[in-house]
């Protein structure tokens, strides 16, 4: 079987659960290869299937930007010929991949939320235009790089051979440009991370500024807390926060809206979450057309209720 | 004198309805186009940086016939000039066609830096930026929350996911521009009546010397297979608070295992 590059997303060491998945889809097109940049660990990477577990150690990864990081996938593409390549539609992966793409001269696919193995090659499933529409896109020229949403399937564990190999590739000085002078890593909310969380509990310019109740609320959920750009914009919350066109996009098994209109470019961060709830006073708000449950009222009543009412059902 | 070139972006309406033509690619006929509403915050961005010293700004748009409308609007923002790559091969193209034209366009231009929207409002890939400059063999820095310039070296804050960065970098430089830099200005009348007068070029892809074999559907790395729309959601059930609005929402939760 064809092997299938797959690149890792490990902070601090720690494989992201949108890895996992991506290593969980490579197994229906081939032999999953992890690669790294930096360290991961990789006992998890090889119960998740990875045959093989490339490693790039240099700080040349960490002080530019993405231009070291793709010269040295793109080298390996070339070298190894794999079935695709699976990477995280983050902004870095995007840019990464796409770059790889360029210099590979292959079809790049982005935001999949799917990909199936067709014949000797692979078709994706993307959400576009705000989650209105569902596409099937196939690439027509050399090896597919898909960039690939969380919560595109359940990682689901399965013993690989896990073949640590060290690489070192050759990065050119034009990639060298654009030095990180600093990186100051933002504060932990201790709560799930947005994008991967299965509940997201978000909060608009209805809460008027303060988010006491919706985050009570998901707390009691074991939620992550999302926000509007009109709440963001406010200064309410931070940016890496929102939810929408601009900022996440959020994918979860419960979505939770309070005091969300439901603008056009909120949905597109949060339509395709597989079921919606809305609390918002105004009954002719957009956001009632998606939900599958709506409560017309004051969020700083209904909320704390529910918050309430959950406690008290889990003792 | 600072010389900016802006890529910017003419795309459907996001708030109409947009679909497909026949051919799988997006209809920009059905739905009324604007300029990509990112795009202004890159024209913003650059008219900063130039009214802040001295220098020009030019923006740089490939599209169809009405893309011309996007150019508009920005030189009523307060660009200085406009170029519109307009040629029928392009139709289709993929974001590698398009940072081809893009960089061979802005090869023929003088510039500086170059800015870019952080991502179009209807592709919304967000990769064209650092696929421009892969091409032209310069440094990114993409999705830039502050830019400053002083002297030669650029400075840019990145508001990542995980971390800020402060990235510094000097020479000709990409920049695209999130709408974390502040609201764009409206076209003042002033604006919009010094707009007329001011210069447009119109190139085909002969003029910036792309063969026409290497853009368009049929040439695209990658292609929609089919599509359609989502199903419409069935309609959900709304209740109004009178005082157990909470207990129902908890209870619509628990009936379906999230509690
Ligand atoms: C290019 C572009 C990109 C954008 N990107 C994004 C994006 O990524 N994410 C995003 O969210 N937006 C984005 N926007 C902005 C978007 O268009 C809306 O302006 C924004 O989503 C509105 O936020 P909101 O729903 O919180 O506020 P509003 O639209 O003001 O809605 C507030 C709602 O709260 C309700 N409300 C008020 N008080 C209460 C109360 N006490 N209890 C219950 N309900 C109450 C009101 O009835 C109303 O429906 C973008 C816009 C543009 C042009
Ligand atoms: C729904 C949808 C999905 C798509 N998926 C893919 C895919 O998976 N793979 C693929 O290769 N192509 C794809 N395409 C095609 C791709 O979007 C187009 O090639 C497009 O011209 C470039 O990408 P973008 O609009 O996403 O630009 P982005 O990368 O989002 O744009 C960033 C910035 O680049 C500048 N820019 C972009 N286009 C122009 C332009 N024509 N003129 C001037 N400046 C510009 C603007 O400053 C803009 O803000 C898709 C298109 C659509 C509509």
């Amino acid at each position: 079987m064809t092997e299938v590059l797959v690149l890792i997303d490990a902070p601090d060491g720690k494989v992201t659960k949108p890895s996992l998945e991506l290593l969980t889809i490579a197994r229906r097109i081939g032999e999953p290869s992890a690669v790294v940049f930096g360290s991961a660990d990789t006992d998890t990477l090889t119960q998740y299937g990875a045959e093989k577990i490339y490693t790039y150690d240099d700080a040349v990864y960490s002080e530019f930007l993405v231009g070291p990081k793709a010269e040295a996938l793109a080298q390996l593409v070339t070298e190894t010929s794999p079935a695709a390549v699976l990477v995280g539609a983050s902004t870095e992966g995007k840019e990464i991949s796409a770059r790889v793409a360029l210099k590979t001269e292959s079809g790049w696919i982005s935001d999949a939320v799917d990909v199936q193995a067709s014949g000797d090659s692979v078709t994706t499933t993307q959400s576009v235009f705000a989650g209105n529409f569902t596409v099937q896109s196939s690439i027509t020229k050399g090896a597919p790089v898909i960039t690939v949403k969380p919560n595109s399937t359940t990682p689901e564990a399965a013993a690989g051979a896990g073949a640590v190999e060290a690489k070192t590739a050759e990065v050119s000085e034009a990639a060298k440009t654009a030095k990180i002078t600093s990186t100051k890593v933002k504060e932990a909310s201790g709560r799930p991370e947005l994008t991967e969380a299965a509940i997201v509990v978000s909060g608009g310019r209805g809460t008027g500024g303060d988010f006491t109740e919706v985050e009570a609320f998901a707390d009691t959920l074991g939620a992550a807390v999302g926000a509007s750009r009109a709440a963001v914009d406010s200064g309410w919350y931070p940016h890496s926060f929102q939810v929408g066109q601009t900022g996440k996009t959020v994918s979860p098994q419960l979505y939770v809206a309070n005091g969300i209109s439901g603008a056009i470019q909120h949905r597109a961060g949060m339509q395709t979450s597989k079921t919606i709830v809305a609390v918002n006073k105004d009954d002719e708000a957009p956001i009632f057309e998606l939900v599958d449950f709506g409560v017309v009222g004051d969020l700083k009543s209904v909320l704390p209720q529910a918050t309430e009412e959950v406690k008290k059902r889990k003792g | 004198m600072t010389k900016i070139v802006v890529a910017v972006k003419y795309v459907p309406d996001a708030t109409a309805d947009r679909t497909f033509s026949a051919d799988n690619t997006v209809d920009r006929e059905g739905v009324d186009g604007l300029l990509s509403e990112l795009d202004e915050y890159a024209v913003e961005q650059a008219l900063q940086v130039v009214e802040a010293g001295d220098g020009e700004v030019t923006v740089l748009t490939v599209g169809p016939e009405d893309a011309a409308d996007a150019v508009r609007k920005a030189l009523q923002m307060g660009a200085d000039a406009g170029v519109h790559v307009q040629d029928d091969a392009i139709h289709g193209s993929d974001a590698f066609a398009t940072s081809l034209i893009l960089a061979k366009a802005i090869e023929k231009l003088e510039y500086d830096m170059v800015f870019f929207g952080m991502a179009s409002t209807d592709g919304g890939l967000g990769v064209v930026p650092t696929l421009v400059a892969e091409r032209l063999g310069l440094p990114a820095v993409t999705f830039a929350s502050e830019i400053t310039v002083d002297g030669d070296t650029v400075k840019i804050r990145r508001d990542g996911d995980v971390a800020t960065q402060e990235i510094e970098a000097s020479g000709k430089l990409v920049v695209s521009v999130t709408d974390q830099t502040g609201e764009a200005r409206y076209p003042s009348f002033k604006g919009i009546m010094a707009a007329k007068k001011k210069p447009v070029e119109e190139w085909t892809l002969e003029d910036i010397g792309v063969d026409a074999s290497s853009v368009g559907l049929d040439n695209a790395w990658t292609k929609v297979e089919s599509y359609e729309p989502r199903p419409p959601r069935t309609a959900g059930e709304i209740v109004t608070d009178e005082g157990d609005g909470g207990a129902k929402l908890v209870e619509f939760l628990a009936a379906k295992k999230f509690v």
